[in-house]
């Protein structure tokens, strides 16, 4: 059964990314969270993109659902500072 | 008329559509479920809903056509917004429902 980790190491194999968590233990729905400098200058729905070409065809075939929220990296530093 | 062309009509036909499993009233998804709450939750009137577990080729066709892996799509004239995940942020920022009071950006 895929674990969040296998679809962690997916995503990483597909984009350069600085901080990915990812939780989800039933084998079909995923939540991941995803800051990664190749998210700069684009809007949600590119950037959704990007991590939905790292996966490919696993986002077709193994994984049902994946919710997503996507950073850049100063976005995320905005938002530890908040909840710090 | 070929699938993709179909689509194509049907996002420019019609001003807000929605890509989803099941129907409105019997969302198949909790997905799906969630992009039809967040369009009540915005007033929309003039929702057209297209159910892809009834027809296998808009399916399949859909995630060429927007170049996404999943269901629910929303498109608001012929635009694609998103999936669940931003239409819930868009919503939550205001911008969704400005989106579709003011549908030719």
């Amino acid at each position: 059964m895929l674990s969040a980790s296998d679809v962690r190491d997916y995503i990483l194999q597909g984009l350069a990314c600085d901080h990915v968590q990812v939780l989800g233990d039933d084998g079909t729905h995923f939540e991941a969270v995803i800051v990664s400098p190749a998210f700069v200058g684009k809007n949600m729905v590119q950037q959704h993109q990007l991590v939905y070409k790292a996966l490919g065809d696993r986002m077709r075939q193994e994984i049902h659902a994946l919710s997503m929220r996507t950073f850049t990296p100063e976005a995320w530093g905005k938002l530890d500072v908040r909840s710090a | 008329m070929d699938t993709q062309e179909l689509i194509k009509n049907q996002v420019t036909a019609n001003p807000v559509v929605l890509y989803m499993k099941g129907s409105p009233k019997f969302p198949q998804c909790g997905f799906s479920s969630l992009a039809v709450q967040i369009l009540q939750a915005c007033g929309v009137q003039n929702l057209t809903a297209i159910d892809v577990l009834q027809n296998p080729a808009i399916r399949e066709g859909i995630k060429q056509y927007a170049n996404w892996p999943t269901i629910p799509q929303l498109y608001i004239h012929g635009e694609f917004v998103g999936g669940a995940d931003i239409m819930r942020s868009l919503y939550e920022s205001g911008e969704l429902q400005q989106m579709l009071e003011n549908p030719v950006a």
